[in-house]
Parts: structure tokens; C-alpha cells; sequence
């Protein structure tokens, strides 16, 4: 399949600190990639720089998605591209329910693709399906987006919007982290389920567990804003024997 | 009559009070009820009171955040000129679909029965013109006027009060016999066409809910004209021993309005009273609630909503005394403002000693469009009560910019992404409204204003 996104020499700095330093990769359909690294390498800072947070400013190099110069592109024009963003802190929206802004989100995306908008009836029947699928209880729908979930039910949360939404590339910030064996076990469950000769996943993530249940096609080790070794899934079981410190030094070598 | 030097006016303001002592000896004889002894001393206590005072000056604590040097500037006309052109078709979007059908219209302040369906609205109820009132059954104004006794009489803050008295014009008077408990709403729409002078409408309502009786009442402002002219409402309501009265308010003035309103509020054991107020309309608006609960059990629910734009000032105050045991207060204003206006609020409760179990609870918050928008608020608790559970909160804040990237992340544009998180802030409040036909009212207004929101 082809090339999905492609990231060339991708430098960003956050209130004036460099962060990213020189990111490539290179991501083509139907492949899963994990970026590993430890905090502070700039694993988050990818993720808001591919999704056009504010604030994140790119000082050199260019990203293409599907041949279009990402880096242009308004938040809500990435998404309408298909790029999802989950996030590791998923925000509380106290006041909007999460059946009206994702029905409305879910159609947004529809009309982007060329196809028919979901009525209320079809928008329920597929949202029932999904939560099902993650165990997650109907009432979710009703309540106020993300507020009063516990930290697990926000991951879940988001691949359920995930699901809904059928992302080209979807990115996923540290979804693994404060979810117990079983909850990970779900979430993994739901990534795999929308894997397509189409689609494309990018894991960003500090541990290797997730990636027992959710096998990559690649793994990058992300270290001081740079990616200092790529390899297969082996490479991940790799870094959780001999830890982050061997590649760490690497890249301090290299610079 | 002069005009007492002593008072702390700027004299600008002296020569507008003067005026109104002018148009006072001039016009008193024309003002409804005039001849009745006892209302023509009434009449004439309070605009020497008013002169005494003047217009309350930002010194006052209680008019701290709202200067009404604008407002002194102009002599409103006390007996506003007919607006005749006025006719059944225009009040087609006021009426409320299933909510109007006891609908009481006044134009420029006065009762248009010809506009008006006033029908008694069940057994028990009687709703009258205040001007036909007087000359029906003046004791029992009199008796709700005086012998009511006025709380704030002589009260500098309240000055405005006492020139609504001197040249008090019409109103609604509405009594609900004991037990009576009509289905319907009483709906009063005043309405202002002032396009050939500055009119000042002095209205005066009387609501009164007998022992173990109901009542809604909707009281709505519009303004079909945007020139100056002046509301200044005064409203009294009283709720005897168990009885409940639902009151909503539209203030929807026309753009260069002012709108001053006091409702006093008497309530007595086990009474409930619940109010929502949306403030939208107007270049300055004040809803000011003043409620005593004179009887143990007292339940009141203080709601409202501010929208202001462009310049407007909209000032939400409320002062509840918790004067007996077990009163329950839950009070909560929103506002939200942008471009260069302004929102008020200032809100005080009082639990006086002895007033025990009392359990009161009031919050302001307030979310800024603009750099330029300013939200002032002051939740005052003052308690004199030891066994009692009260709080309060205010914020004022701007759009989360968090949230706004979430759900652009989502693929929702900008604009409909903040459209949705204004709405969220508020659409609560105006979702629990129980009146089905008030709450689609409230709802269809929010949203043309939200409509209205630059990019």
C-alpha cells in the first residue's frame, strides 16, 4: 500500500524550548508503528504537532499526509482528513453531551468521506455496538463529555470515539497508561479491530505491554527529540530488557 | 417643591431631578388613582423622597458596579405618549405558544385591553389592570401598597423605587384565592414603542398567592423601537403559607434602553418561590430581587441569565433575608459577555439570628468573549446563625482553550466548537426550566443570540 505520512526532518519547540530535533518517518497504509522513548523525549509533543495543537511551533522540516502539506492544516481540517488524536489526558467538557458533539463530529467526518450522514436512530445503533465491544455501559452517551469518567473509562473513551470515527491515521498518546490488564486488554481489542490495508496507527508509548496485544510493523526509539533506531516488534522487547539508558546515550553520541 | 442642595449629585443629575418635581406638580392630576387621598399623599411622600435622594450614586454599595449618570442625564417623559399603531399581529412572537392565553399587554406602559386576552384564568384568579384596579377596588391596592408596609422606603439605594411610586402608571394586579391553583400561566408582555420622545414607564405589579395557592407568572420587556427610553419596574409578590409561585422574566429591551426593575418578594411558611430571569436586551439593565422569608420552611430558587454585547451593562442583585428557620436558598447566575460589555452581579444573603437550619447557596459565574468584556461579581454571605449550611461561589473565565482544541480535534470548526462550549455553559439552566413553552422561549433566544456571535 502506499505512503500514508511521511515526516521529514521535523524540528518543533514548545514556549521557546526545543523539543523536537530532526523527527523522520515514514508511515504507509495498513501499518501499526510504535514510537517508544522516555518522558521527555518528545512522544507527546509529536502527537500535538501532528494534530495542530497551539502553542507547538514547528521551527523546520515539513510533515505530508496523503501528498498534502499537514503542517497547514487547522485541527479540524487534520481531523477531517483522518487524523484522530487520542489523548493522554482527555478533556472534561462539563455542559456538552457526548452523544450530541460525537453524532456531530461522526457526520462532519462522513460528509468529508462522501458518504450519507447518520441519522439519530443508525448514529445509536452504532454507538451501542462500539460501547459493547470496549464494555462499556449506554449511559456513557448521555453524560457530559469525559466528566466524572475515571482515568481508565477516558482511554476507553477515546477509542470508542475512534471507532465512531474511522480515522486514516490514527494517533494514540500513551492510551496504555493507567489502564489495568483487562482494561488494556479491551482497548487493544478496539485498536486492532479498525487495523485495514487502508488505515494506518501510530502508538506512542513509554512501556512494551501494549504492544504484546497490539502487535507494530515498526517500532522508533524516540530519544531527545530525535528517533535513534528503528526496528521490528523485537525491538520493543529489546528496550524493556536493556531500558532506555543504551539508547540514550546512542543518541547523545550522535549529537 | 426644591431640590435639596445637601445631596451628593453631581448636579447634572439636580436638574433632571428637578425636572420630574416639574412634571410631577404638572401632570399629578392625570396620573391614575389621582384623587384618592390616601394615594396622592403616597404619590407625593415618595417623589420627596426621590428628590431627597436623587439618583443613587456608584458611593452607594448597592449600585457600586452600575453607574446611572447616563441613565440621569435624560428625562424620560413619566407620561409616555400612546403608541396606537400597535396591533394584534405585532405580538405574534411574543405570545408564548400555550403560555399566553391569559396575556395582559401594556404598550408604553399602559394597559391595552384591546391587545390584551383576559380571561380569568381559573377559579380563584383575578388579574386586573392596576389603573382599572384603582378605580374598581382601591382598598385592596391600598392595602397591598401601604399596608404591606414598603421595606425599603426612605432607603437612598431605592430612590428609583420611590419615583416608580410618584408616577406609578399601570400594571398587573393579580390575586390567587387560597387553595386556588389555575394551570396556566399569567402573562405579562410590556411593551415599549418609544420613537417620539424618551418615555419613562413607571410600571407596578401586584402578585399575590393566597394560603396553599399556585401561580405562574411570565413577565416579558421588549423593545419594538431602539431609541432611549426607560423602564423602571416595580414588581411585588407575595407567597402566603404554602403557597408557590413560579415567576419567569424576559427582559428583551430595545438597544438603547435602560431597564431598572426591583421585585420585593414576602414570603411566608413552607411558601416556594422560584424565578428565572434572561437578561438580554437594553444598554443597561438591572434585576434586582429583594426576598424575606417570614416564615419558617421557606423554599426559593433564584435562577437567571445574562447576555450582553456590544456595550450593554446588565446587573443581576439580589438580596434574600433568611428571617425565620429551615429556609432553603438555591441561587445560581450565569453571564456571558463580549465585545466591550459588561456584566454585574452583586448577591447577598442574610441569615438573621435565629434563622437556624437554614441551607442557602448561591453561585455566579460568568465567561468572557473578549478582552474587552468584564463580569464583576460579589456573592456576600452574611450570617448571624450558628446552626446553618451556606456557600457560595463566583468565577469568571474564558472559553477553555483545552476543550476548544478537543473538540476541534474532532473535526468540529473553530466557530462551531466555541458555539458549542458557550452553549454548554449555560444551556443547564435554561434546560431546567419546568414551563415547556418558557423554556423554548429562553432556549430559541439564547440561540439567535449565539447566532449572533462574530467568528
Amino acid at each position: 500500500m502506499g505512503q500514508l505520512l511521511e515526516i521529514k526532518n521535523l524540528h518543533a519547540r514548545v514556549e521557546g524550548k526545543a523539543i523536537l530535533d530532526g523527527i523522520e518517518l515514514t508511515i504507509d497504509a495498513g501499518e501499526v508503528h510504535a514510537v517508544m522513548g522516555p518522558n521527555g523525549s518528545g512522544k507527546s509533543t509529536l502527537a500535538y504537532v501532528l494534530s495542530g495543537r497551539e502553542g507547538y511551533e514547528v521551527t523546520e522540516g515539513e510533515v505530508i499526509f496523503e501528498g498534502k502539506d499537514l503542517l497547514a492544516m487547522a485541527p479540524e481540517e487534520r481531523a477531517r482528513a483522518g487524523i484522530f488524536l487520542a489523548f493522554q489526558y482527555p478533556i472534561e467538557i462539563p455542559g456538552v453531551s457526548t452523544s450530541v458533539f460525537l453524532k456531530s463530529a461522526v457526520n462532519i467526518l462522513r460528509r468529508e468521506r462522501g458518504e450519507s450522514e447518520l441519522d439519530a436512530m443508525d448514529f445509536l445503533k452504532r454507538a451501542k455496538e462500539k460501547l459493547a465491544a470496549l464494555r462499556m455501559d449506554q449511559k456513557f452517551l448521555s453524560r457530559p463529555v469525559n466528566v466524572g469518567f475515571s482515568g481508565g473509562e477516558k482511554k476507553r473513551s477515546e477509542i470508542f470515539q475512534m471507532a465512531m470515527l474511522e480515522p486514516k491515521l490514527a494517533i494514540l498518546d500513551e492510551t496504555d497508561s493507567g489502564l489495568d490488564i483487562d482494561a488494556l486488554k479491551i482497548v487493544a481489542e478496539g485498536i486492532n479491530a479498525l487495523r485495514s490495508p487502508e488505515k494506518a496507527t501510530l502508538m506512542i508509548t513509554h512501556y512494551q505491554r501494549l504492544l504484546d496485544y497490539v502487535v507494530p510493523d515498526k517500532v522508533h526509539v524516540l530519544a531527545h527529540g530525535r528517533i535513534v533506531k528503528t526496528g521490528g516488534k523485537e525491538l520493543a522487547l529489546e528496550l524493556e530488557e536493556k531500558g532506555y539508558a543504551a539508547f540514550d546515550a546512542a543518541s547523545k553520541d550522535a549529537a | 417643591m426644591t431640590v435639596p442642595a445637601h445631596r451628593d449629585a453631581s448636579g447634572v443629575h439636580e436638574a433632571t431631578c428637578k425636572a420630574y418635581l416639574d412634571r410631577f406638580a404638572a401632570k399629578r392630576a392625570e396620573l391614575p388613582g389621582a384623587g384618592l387621598p390616601w394615594l396622592d399623599a403616597w404619590r407625593e411622600r415618595a417623589i420627596e423622597r426621590f428628590a431627597e435622594h436623587g439618583f443613587p450614586s456608584p458611593r452607594l454599595e448597592e449600585w457600586k458596579f452600575t453607574n446611572l449618570s447616563k441613565l440621569a442625564e435624560t428625562v424620560f417623559e413619566p407620561i409616555p405618549s400612546a403608541a396606537n399603531g400597535i396591533s394584534r399581529e405585532d405580538l405574534g412572537g411574543y405570545r408564548l405558544e400555550g403560555a399566553s392565553d391569559h396575556l395582559l399587554v401594556f404598550v408604553n406602559g399602559r394597559l391595552r385591553p384591546d391587545l390584551s386576552d383576559t380571561g380569568a384564568p381559573g377559579e380563584g384568579v383575578t388579574v386586573t389592570g392596576l389603573s382599572r384596579a384603582l378605580e374598581d377596588d382601591a382598598e385592596a391596592v391600598e392595602e397591598s401598597l401601604i399596608g404591606a408596609g414598603d421595606p425599603s422606603a426612605g432607603e437612598r439605594a431605592s430612590a428609583l423605587g420611590q419615583l416608580n411610586a410618584a408616577f406609578m402608571g399601570d400594571g398587573a394586579v393579580i390575586r390567587v384565592a387560597a387553595n386556588a391553583q389555575p394551570e396556566r400561566p399569567v402573562h405579562l408582555l410590556f411593551l415599549a414603542h418609544a420613537d417620539k420622545e424618551p418615555a419613562g414607564m413607571h410600571p407596578r405589579n401586584l402578585i399575590h398567592a393566597g394560603e396553599g395557592a399556585k401561580l405562574t407568572v411570565i413577565e416579558s420587556y421588549v423593545g419594538l423601537s431602539d431609541g432611549p427610553y426607560w423602564t423602571n419596574a416595580v414588581t411585588h409578590v407575595t407567597a402566603e403559607k404554602g403557597a408557590a409561585i413560579q415567576h419567569f422574566k424576559f427582559q428583551a429591551e430595545g438597544a438603547g434602553a435602560f431597564h431598572i426593575a426591583a421585585t420585593d418578594v414576602d414570603l411566608h411558611e413552607n411558601a416556594a418561590y422560584t424565578s428565572f430571569v434572561m437578561s438580554l436586551g437594553g444598554i443597561l439593565a438591572r434585576n434586582e430581587i429583594r426576598a424575606r422569608y417570614n416564615g419558617e420552611g421557606v423554599h426559593c430558587a433564584l435562577k437567571g441569565v445574562s447576555l450582553a454585547r456590544g456595550r450593554q451593562h446588565l446587573d443581576t442583585t439580589t438580596r434574600v433575608d433568611h428571617l425565620m428557620p429551615s429556609g432553603v436558598t438555591d441561587e445560581t447566575y450565569k453571564g456571558i459577555v463580549d465585545d466591550r460589555a459588561r456584566s454585574v452581579f452583586r448577591g447577598k444573603i442574610r441569615v438573621a439570628p435565629g434563622a437556624q437550619k437554614t441551607n442557602a447557596y448561591q453561585l455566579n459565574q460568568n465567561l468572557l468573549l473578549s478582552d474587552r468584556a468584564q463580569a464583576d461579581s460579589k456573592p456576600e454571605l452574611e450570617i448571624f446563625a450558628d446552626d446553618v449550611k451556606c456557600g457560595h461561589g463566583s468565577t469568571v473565565g474564558d472559553i477553555d482553550a483545552e476543550a476548544l482544541f478537543y473538540l476541534r480535534a474532532r473535526g468540529l470548526e473553530e466557530r462551531e466548537a466555541r458555539t458549542l462550549l458557550i452553549e454548554a455553559f449555560l444551556g443547564q439552566l435554561i434546560d431546567d426550566i419546568e414551563i415547556g413553552p418558557v423554556r423554548a422561549m429562553a432556549r430559541e433566544a439564547f440561540t439567535g443570540w449565539l447566532a449572533g456571535l462574530d467568528g
